[in-house]
């Protein structure tokens, strides 16, 4: 009984080293970012390889969603005489939740995976060492770049995400079932507000980002510096990504649309 | 070297591509192009009632939208609701004794104000009031009274 | 004055002791040996001059300055004149061998891109390289990449070189080159080195002075010839690879004849 206290405190104790490990990270990360207008072209490779290199996932997977939810708001609404409605549905599906989402997982999946395969190979191969010992602090140098990358990529790709779902679901619901696409575009633009829907989506997908590519961040940079190590990092930025994107989504969405 | 201009150039399709996006949900998805509403004329109007009246509700006549409710609030001296209509700049010959009423799009659809032309020769100004309004129809009354004329009927 | 001063050094990991009271004195313009079996902090030592750790006792002094009394930027202004080999060669995979080798050029000065180029090649043919300019780390082999990553680390003109274990895992051409390297660049730019390693022959070789570690302790020093001919048991064994002395072939325990008598499912 007292191991498992002794065990369960224990955890607890790493749990929170951990957590104030990665804040003073963030801290540095943040520390390093004024650097970089110095220096863009840092930051426009890893635009390159967080953002570019996610962009097909993201349209693909955005069109889909955009098709299904077409397929599937029309098939309820259709019972209700409101199939005009449809617009709507989706605009506001996708702005409000989809985009953001989807997108967080998909680039957690994606960019946030790979940024801690990059950086916990370059821990394992000695790489910070290497650049620690020739006075070249390597959170600026690596980790500050990737940070602003992943934090300016995030939005912009959920944005890509939304407005391809919008138009595969116009491409469902008119080119396939008939809908009206005058009453499709004009509903839409009714319900969708700027400031409320599309503004806060874009709020949410910020923060997403920047949850998301500190969470790689750290996981590579705090990763054992072993292969097994990495690979733990690696599955551990996916599930940690996911955990904190639907935890602070139902956070922030509690805060922007529910009355709580 | 090549290898870097084309990523610079990857870099700036991906920008541009995301901020069109951004721009597409905001001029196509969004209502962001009709915010020309405030740069309108704004007048006003005091309902027993407003019903599930909203901030943004349109403001229709004869079916075409005229402008957008921009505040609802409880007018103290005579404890009804007072609302605030942003109009469209373009109509500026809306006769000023025109009625108001709140109206439910469909059965249960949301609600929106409704004008109907009055045939004044003054046209309505910035600040004016709609001094004819009828209240939102609210279902519970509107059974109840049935239920009692009913009862009385028999 | 000796180049780098370490006195009465304690480092401890969890509750081992990796350095239990060490007293080094490294030279200026020479070449020494750190020396002992693996496991005894070799590389510790390395991170602890380089001030990436911190010794739980006692101090280390490079030119005069404690280099665990530094700030930050004081401690970044004195890295600009270490360079370090590491074991790997810790390229940075995302850049080629020009690059590399421009990093800390490109990093620390303002240098226009031309003479920059002249600075790199001129490192690169220092180490036989030159014509590998436009190869990925990925395409070198190990000799190769530690001959990059050396032509890096002499690219600021450091005032001394730390290698770490340059020798293993290097076929006998590749470590004859390198062994040629690390003298030869040592005389040729004045620069004082250390060379961590377990490789007997080789660092006998180049040596100027040998420390050999073992238990946290300096177990003796001097120079090759001193140590080949010490009366003491344990060099013996180490500088003569013999498998069993002082450090005993069997892990420690229990005897062989108990351990047979008793059952598999003892306790």
């Amino acid at each position: 009984m007292i191991g498992f206290i002794r065990s369960l405190g224990r955890w607890g104790l790493g749990t929170l080293e951990r957590l104030g490990r990665g804040h003073l990270f963030l801290m540095h990360t943040l520390a390093g970012l004024p650097g970089l207008f110095l220096r863009p072209a840092l930051v426009i490779q890893q635009l390159f390889s967080v953002g570019v290199l996610s962009v097909l996932i993201v349209l693909i997977s955005g069109l889909f969603v955009g098709m299904v939810l077409g397929l599937q708001g029309y098939n309820t609404l259709v019972d209700f005489g409101a199939e005009e409605s449809l617009g709507v549905l989706v605009s506001l599906s996708l702005v409000r939740e989809l985009g953001p989402v989807v997108t967080a997982l998909l680039f957690a999946g994606r960019a946030g995976s790979a940024l801690t395969a990059e950086v916990g190979l370059m821990k394992s191969t000695e790489q910070l060492s290497g650049m620690e010992m020739m006075a070249v602090d390597p959170v600026r140098r690596v980790i500050a770049p990737r940070f602003l990358a992943g934090f300016i990529s995030m939005p912009l790709l959920a944005a890509m995400f939304s407005a391809i779902g919008v138009i595969g679901a116009f491409i469902v619901g008119h080119g396939l079932l008939g809908v009206d696409d005058g009453a499709f575009w004009s509903q839409m633009q009714t319900k969708t507000d700027w400031y409320g829907d599309v503004m806060n989506g874009v709020i949410k997908s910020i923060v997403f980002g920047f949850v998301v590519t500190w969470i790689a961040l750290y996981e590579g940079y705090d990763a054992t510096p072993t292969s097994e190590g990495v690979g733990r990092a690696t599955t551990r930025t996916v599930v940690h990504s996911a955990f904190a994107i639907l935890g602070l989504d139902f956070v922030l969405t509690a805060l922007m649309f529910g009355d709580i | 070297m090549l290898q870097k201009k084309s990523t610079e150039i990857l870099v700036g399709l991906f920008v541009a591509l995301g901020i069109g996006a951004l721009f597409m949900l905001a001029m196509k998805v969004s209502n962001l192009a009709d915010f020309s509403d405030e740069r309108g004329y704004q007048i006003t109007a005091q309902f027993q009632n407003t019903g599930g009246l909203k901030v943004r509700s349109p403001v229709t006549m004869a079916g075409v939208r005229v402008g957008r409710v921009a505040a609802i609030e409880l007018d103290p001296i005579s404890y009804n609701a007072k609302v605030t209509i942003n109009m469209h700049p373009q109509f500026d010959n809306i006769p000023a004794d025109t009625s108001a009423s709140i109206f439910t799009a469909g059965l249960l659809g949301e609600q929106y104000i409704s004008l109907d032309a009055g045939a004044d020769d003054f046209y309505l100004q910035d600040g004016d009031e709609l001094m004819l309004t009828q209240s939102a129809l609210v279902l519970e009354q509107v059974i109840g009274q049935f239920l009692y004329s009913v009862a009385e009927g028999n | 004055m000796p180049l780098i001063k370490i006195r009465d050094l304690h480092f401890y990991r969890g509750d081992r002791a990796i350095f239990d009271g060490v007293d080094i004195d490294i030279d200026r313009g020479k070449v020494t040996a750190i020396m002992g079996p693996s496991g005894t902090g070799k590389t510790t030592l390395l991170r602890l001059i380089g001030g990436q750790l911190r010794p739980d006792q006692g101090y280390i002094e490079i030119d005069g300055q404690n280099v665990h009394k530094l700030s930050r930027s004081k401690l970044y202004e004195l890295r600009k004149r270490m360079g370090m080999l590491f074991q790997s060669g810790a390229l940075l995979t995302d850049l080629n061998v020009f690059d590399n080798v421009a990093f800390p050029l490109r990093e620390h000065t303002k240098l226009p891109e031309p003479l920059i180029r002249d600075l790199v090649l001129m490192k690169l043919q220092a180490v036989g390289l030159r014509n590998a300019r436009k190869l990925s780390p990925s395409e070198l082999s190990g000799g190769m990449a530690r001959r990059v990553a050396l032509a890096r680390a002499v690219a600021l003109d450091p005032m001394m070189i730390m290698y770490d274990e340059p020798f293993t895992g290097q076929d006998p051409i590749s470590m004859g080159t390198l062994v040629n390297l690390i003298r030869r660049i040592n005389d040729a730019m004045g620069l004082t080195s250390i060379v961590v390693s377990h490789d007997v022959a080789e660092a006998s070789q180049i040596a100027d002075e040998i420390y050999l570690l073992s238990g946290g302790k300096v177990i003796e020093k001097g120079s090759p010839e001193e140590l080949k001919n010490s009366s003491s048991q344990w060099v013996r064994q180490f500088m003569d690879g013999l498998p069993d002395g002082p450090v005993p072939f069997h892990y420690p325990g229990s005897e062989f004849d108990a351990d047979l008598l008793q059952s598999e499912h003892e306790s």
